[in-house]
């Protein structure tokens, strides 16, 4: 028999392909083979038969240039996206980093503040953060009931921190990003969840002994935050960039665009033509992302 | 002379200290400052709803109320409840997303072992794919997805047996079940690379000596690794819960008329305005018109009530999600 004859080796590497194995024909069946199909679908106008099955006629490059050409709200949502990703990506790993250093010094009421900074991971995804959001503006029922009220109830005019900040020199870029900041500050927060654990868990693997000797040597914590705790932290800022970037394309309004061309103008062709091109735009900005920071990043092995 | 210098050295020794303590002081105020005001700004939604669900009808237009109501009722509650269906929905989206996160749990756990612990040819390629199926955008595979199920049938077994088309699998559970039971579903990958993290820091040597007590690598796996694996199993479980229950975008593909809580809380505003006037037994045709601002109360109530399970759940176990992450090793 076969069997008998194989090495110990050659088993283990078979019982590795057994725990797996769910995963493969997962892989192949639900992932691998729609991925295929969705790219041949990119290039047919797709039929979809009531009984079930769909007829395919192939088209060439229409689809794509449906998308980028003709249809009117695609290259705007896409660079709507693409630009609002990168105006925000910035603001949530620089607060998470920040909100992490905070959580992890010691101080009374810890576990508490811990527990409060980590809702948002329960309660910012999908339904119910869309539905939170409209159920604020419909609070107060009309949108013009809920600007007065609000202009009423914040009290806070962002023209303070901007005169502030002008003369204070700062470029008008800065000034502008910095009062977008404080104005969204709940989106911000709200999708900087998972970023937070993932620094906050990074900061506890430092080892102490560093910090010790930091102090030993008469660091400041400032020296010590950037001599220490941001580059130990660095590759995880990298982790932190990429599923910044994937979450902030999940709930894009892209892919709610993509999703209502598919299944409401029925138009299936076009929405798989529509899906490769963000796919390929994502792949490019992770790469080139990936790239600039992985050369900056300390790794400390 | 010496004396003199000794009470200088003292003074100075106590200036340092006293330097110390206000800045440490001064550091510490401004640090509660912070985190009560970020701490303010996330749970602010949510007093404000609680504060809405707990308001009586004819406090909606007076202006002087702040949070707290002047009349307090559960009439909000009771009508959200009877809108959503709120036990039966419940019932049902619990089951639901209990089972896909047991399923797909127990399918990355499997894969993540088997790929943190043996090498077999390919293996590193196929890591590869894992770590594309978090990348890759889900909106890519919803159009084939959606006609795979629509039309299910496994390299064409049942058209060869039954000679008919495929099973309508569409608004049943089984599309989310097969996906999740196959570590393919929701954020799947990154569950198998939280496990697979967690098991390549693991002793070798306990495998060696259950290998050498007889046991068979499954064994192992069920009797010495996965006792072993709590901090994971627990991260997993509670992501894959939570992000299940929140989903929208597989819920809507699938089961788009399923009875899920993502689902009715997305229509939920559409709802109210249409019974609320029955409910509340002012006739039903159509010309009857809710008050605007009373539907937004009880979308409102309703948003509450769906996220309700979640916050109850999190006040147990949240003390195991900070933790948990710490531990499992995903930094390493």
């Amino acid at each position: 028999m076969n069997v008998k004859k194989r090495t110990l080796k050659q088993k283990r590497a078979a019982l590795g392909i057994v725990f797996i194995l769910p995963w493969l024909l997962g892989f192949v069946f639900l992932f691998a083979t729609p991925l295929i199909q969705s790219l041949h679908f990119s290039f047919n106008a797709l039929k979809v038969s009531p009984g079930g099955g769909y007829t395919l006629d192939f088209i060439g490059l229409k689809n794509f240039k449906d998308a980028l050409y003709v249809d009117p709200n695609f290259n705007r949502l896409l660079t709507e996206s693409v630009t609002g990703m990168a105006w925000n990506v910035p603001m949530i790993l620089f607060f998470s980093l920040f909100a992490a250093v905070l959580l992890n010094s010691k101080f009374t009421g810890r576990p508490l503040a811990r527990a409060v900074f980590f809702l948002p991971v329960i309660l910012a995804s999908g339904a119910v953060a869309s539905a939170q959001a409209s159920g604020l503006i419909q609070m107060t029922g009309s949108s013009e009931v809920a600007q007065e009220l609000g202009l009423a109830q914040t009290g806070f005019d962002p023209l303070i921190v901007v005169d502030l900040l002008a003369h204070a020199g700062m470029p008008d870029l800065l000034i502008d990003y910095i009062v977008d900041a404080v104005q969204r500050i709940y989106e911000i927060i709200r999708s900087s969840g998972v970023q937070i654990l993932i620094f906050l868990a990074a900061l506890q693997s430092v080892p102490h002994t560093m910090y010790e000797v930091a102090k030993m040597e008469g660091a400041t914590p400032y020296e010590t935050f950037w001599k220490i705790t941001f580059p130990m932290v660095s590759p995880l800022i990298l982790t932190n960039v990429i599923y910044t970037i994937i979450d902030s394309f999940t709930d894009s309004s892209l892919t709610r665009m993509i999703y209502t061309t598919a299944f409401q103008s029925q138009n299936f062709g076009l929405s798989a033509a529509m899906s490769w091109i963000y796919t390929f735009v994502i792949s490019i900005i992770l790469v080139v992302v990936g790239a600039l920071i992985s050369r900056r990043v300390f790794y400390n092995t | 002379m010496k004396a003199a210098a000794m009470k200088n050295e003292k003074v100075t020794v106590q200036l340092y200290k006293a330097r110390n303590i206000t800045t440490g002081a001064l550091w510490s105020i401004v640090r509660y400052i912070l985190i009560i005001g970020i701490s303010f700004v996330i749970v602010y939604p949510i007093l404000k709803q609680i504060s809405v669900a707990i308001k009586d009808k004819s406090d909606i237009y007076n202006p002087t109320i702040y949070m707290i109501p002047v009349h307090f009722t559960m009439e909000n509650i009771r009508l959200a409840m009877d809108i959503l269906h709120y036990g039966p929905l419940l019932r049902d989206t619990l089951l639901f997303v209990v089972s896909t996160t047991l399923l797909q749990a127990a399918s990355c756990a499997l894969a993540g072992y088997g790929f943190a612990r043996f090498s077999f040819p390919g293996k590193n390629i196929l890591f590869t794919f894992v770590i594309l199926t978090i990348l890759i955008p889900s909106s890519t595979l919803m159009v084939p997805m959606y006609l795979h199920f629509r039309n299910f049938d496994v390299l064409g077994i049942v058209h060869l047996f039954t000679g008919k088309e495929g099973i309508n699998m569409l608004n049943t559970y089984a599309p989310s079940l097969i996906t999740a039971g196959l570590a393919n579903g929701l954020k799947s990958g990154l569950y198998i690379y939280i496990f697979r993290q967690f098991f390549r820091g693991m002793p070798g040597e306990i495998e060696e000596a259950a290998l050498i007590d007889g046991a068979g690598g499954i064994r192992t796996f069920f009797r010495i690794m996965l006792p072993n694996a709590v901090p994971p199993i627990v991260t997993v479980l509670l992501f894959a819960f939570v992000w299940q229950y929140n989903d929208t975008f597989y819920s809507s593909l699938f089961m788009s008329q399923g009875n899920l809580m993502a689902i009715k809380i997305a229509s939920l505003p559409a709802d109210a305005n249409q019974y609320l006037p029955a409910l509340l037994g002012v006739g039903g045709g159509t010309n009857v018109k809710a008050d605007p601002n009373h539907v937004s109360m009880l979308v409102d109530t309703g948003i509450l009530l769906a996220i309700a399970p979640l916050i109850l759940m999190y006040l147990f176990v949240q003390r195991y999600f900070v933790e948990s992450v710490e531990r499992t090793g995903v930094v390493g």
